[in-house]
């Protein structure tokens, strides 16, 4: 069974190699390699400035890299496609700072979000199908928010409006989800909440996720890659990494 | 499909504006046509063109607070689309002078006689037919409009950058249309007409028509707005105006979803030029003048940007006032316009039918929560009692 299913999935679903890109003489990326497969959940870390969040605009088409390859299911160069290009391909993307419609209901966010024909005139006329509506009850149970469906997103406190957002790009029925520092601000309960939400997620897509907080990425208990001056500097287990001389002196502390 | 578009967008507001519009655009005529000049009921034919100019700025207004108040591009340049329009009546209307100018050319309207042309431009052809001059008051600045957003909202220029350009634009227009060598009778425009479809410019009927028609268009145009921005592309262009990126990101081509509203916006103000001009009876290159397209957005800030009612209400209340002060106290007029934008800025940043919406929804709330409360204590004691017995 597991034969058939490594046959018909390709082998990795984002691969970067050589990945090299610097604005004004500064080299934010700098030959980076980086693999992730199908149905991982990978934690990256690193010091501010070691380039992951250039990574990540690299990977959805917000910047062009100088030299290298970014390839999606192992066929498609990313780096001749835009923004909305690649979140057709389905790749989500959550941003370091909550991104949500806040003038929108949190129904209204999902909605949105959700996969369906993005054309001007398909959604003119887009009218609420009864399987829509399923599917928008079943992130709300999955990010915790049915209660507060009918609220304006800004009404939102800061780790709702994450989950939104995680919400969001559930709706989007992505293959590849990045999702940048998701814990910033939360408080304790929130960022345990936040680890459930992502292993469930992960269940069923392959997650990136950049962040700083070490509590948080042993909770996930994945494979972590620490980037430095945009490479990779390590790369396995969190007790590995984290014992690593090197990671010590460039981004835990000497 | 469509029906359930316009369905959706005859919801309470709209309806009953739509309802008020109606009712205007008969009984305005019918207190113009139908009493004797002598009855308190009486408006002159004056003060229904005035009224049908009125209506023809709401149009525009309503125009912009499309582009501006529900996908964010502030347009100082929505004074070009409307003149384009005014432009392409009023060459059908000059058109239908004929013979009947001051040199008496059956084929060349007068200012081509005077500048010695010979031969109509390629440009005029077709504009004698009406159906033809209404297509062009549409395609006109809808093509300009298409072109311009094209390569604005591809190279993706934003905010203050993308106003500064739409200033230029109408600017450059202005200064094009006054030379005498493109044709559209330089400084002095296009005026004296005779006839709309043969029907006397002047006379009393033709102008309670053009008011009725003034109604029923801004009607129009704003339940297709409604239903524009009642619709899942609406909440994505409200979602462009409040989180461009994130749209982006899910997946939406938000340059093509910006030149659409462009597009139609500019539709809207053309037709809003074209059914000013036959009522105003000129059209010269002063209406590209950037300062108009500047007043277009104090109406719509003055009603509530983002309200669709809000700028109909503005354009008429600040040309109402405009009307006013110039005839009773004329050195006044633009201290009262400056002093009204900042009282807005000041003490209504929503506008006018903003605030009074941001009340309600506020007195709705604070009800809601009121009850939740209560109800909320009522449990409490149910439980204190349920515990006690």
């Amino acid at each position: 069974m597991s034969q058939l299913v490594s046959e018909t999935r390709p082998a990795s679903l984002l691969y970067l190699d050589g990945v090299s890109v610097s604005f004004d003489g500064f080299k934010a990326l700098n030959s980076l390699s980086f693999v992730v497969e199908p149905g991982e959940l990978r934690a990256i870390i690193g010091p501010n400035g070691a380039g992951k969040t250039t990574m990540m605009d690299i990977i959805t088409g917000k910047t062009r890299p100088d030299s290298g390859t970014v390839l999606f299911e192992d066929t498609i160069d990313l780096t001749r496609k835009d923004e909305a290009d690649i979140a057709q391909l389905g790749i989500g993307r959550k941003f370091q700072k909550p991104t949500v419609f806040e003038s929108h209901t949190v129904w209204d966010n999902l909605e949105l979000a959700l996969n369906r024909k993005r054309g001007v005139f398909a959604t003119l006329f887009y009218r609420l199908t009864p399987q829509d509506k399923a599917r928008i009850d079943e992130i709300l149970t999955t990010i915790r928010l049915t209660h507060r469906r009918d609220e304006l997103a800004a009404n939102l406190s800061h780790g709702q409006k994450q989950w939104l957002e995680i919400g969001m790009l559930l709706a989007q029925e992505p293959k590849l989800l990045l999702v940048d520092e998701p814990v910033a601000g939360m408080t304790d309960a929130e960022t345990a909440e936040t680890a459930i939400l992502l292993r469930e997620i992960a269940k069923t897509r392959s997650v990136v996720v950049v962040e700083h907080d070490m509590g948080f990425i042993r909770d996930l208990g994945v494979k972590v890659t620490c980037l430095a001056e945009g490479s990779v500097l390590a790369e396995g287990s969190i007790d590995f990494v984290s014992s690593d001389p090197k990671v010590i002196e460039n981004y835990l502390g000497r | 499909m469509i029906s359930s578009f316009f369905l959706r967008a005859l919801e309470g507001r709209i309806l009953a504006a739509v309802a008020v519009l109606l009712a205007v655009a008969l009984l305005v005529p019918a207190a113009n046509l139908l009493t004797a000049p002598d009855s308190a009921l009486h408006i002159p034919t004056y003060a229904v063109s005035l009224m049908g100019k009125y209506l023809c700025y709401a149009l525009l207004a309503l125009a912009l607070d499309l582009v501006w108040g529900y996908c964010g591009i502030l347009s100082l340049g929505h004074g070009a689309f409307f003149a384009l329009g005014g432009y392409a009546m009023g060459m059908y209307l000059m058109r239908q002078i004929g013979s009947r100018g001051v040199y008496g050319n059956p084929d060349l309207p007068d200012f081509m006689v005077f500048l010695n042309w010979k031969e109509l431009p390629w440009f005029w052809h077709g504009m004698d037919m009406f159906w033809f001059a209404v297509l062009m008051v549409l395609v006109v600045p809808g093509l300009l409009a298409f072109i311009f957003g094209w390569f604005a909202f591809r190279s993706r220029v934003n905010g203050v950058y993308l106003s500064i350009i739409t200033q230029a634009m109408t600017y450059a227009l202005l200064l094009a249309f006054f030379r005498n060598d493109m044709g559209f009778g330089g400084n002095n425009g296009l005026t004296d007409y005779k006839e709309i479809l043969g029907f006397s410019v002047q006379a009393d009927g033709t102008r309670a028509v053009l008011f009725a028609l003034s109604a029923i268009m801004l009607s129009l145009c704003l339940v297709i707005s409604s239903g524009i921005v009642r619709s899942k592309f609406g909440k994505v262009l409200v979602g462009v105006r409040d989180a461009e990126s994130r749209v982006r990101f899910l997946g939406f081509r938000v340059e093509n979803i910006k030149l659409f509203t462009f597009v139609v916006s500019a539709m809207m103000a053309g037709i809003a030029g074209a059914l000013f001009v036959p009522q105003v009876g000129i059209i010269n290159p002063g209406e590209f003048a950037p300062a108009n397209s500047i007043e277009v957005v104090v109406w719509t800030a003055v009603g509530g940007r983002g309200t669709l009612i809000g700028p109909i209400i503005g354009a008429i209340l600040v040309n109402g006032g405009k009307s006013f002060f110039t005839g009773a106290f004329p050195e006044a007029w633009l201290y009262a316009l400056g002093a009204l934008f900042i009282g807005v800025t000041l003490f209504l940043p929503k506008g006018i039918v903003g605030t009074i919406q941001h009340r309600f929804a506020g007195r709705r709330a604070a009800k809601a929560a009121d009850e939740a409360e209560k109800s909320a204590a009522d449990t409490a004691v149910a439980n204190q009692i349920q515990a006690a017995e």
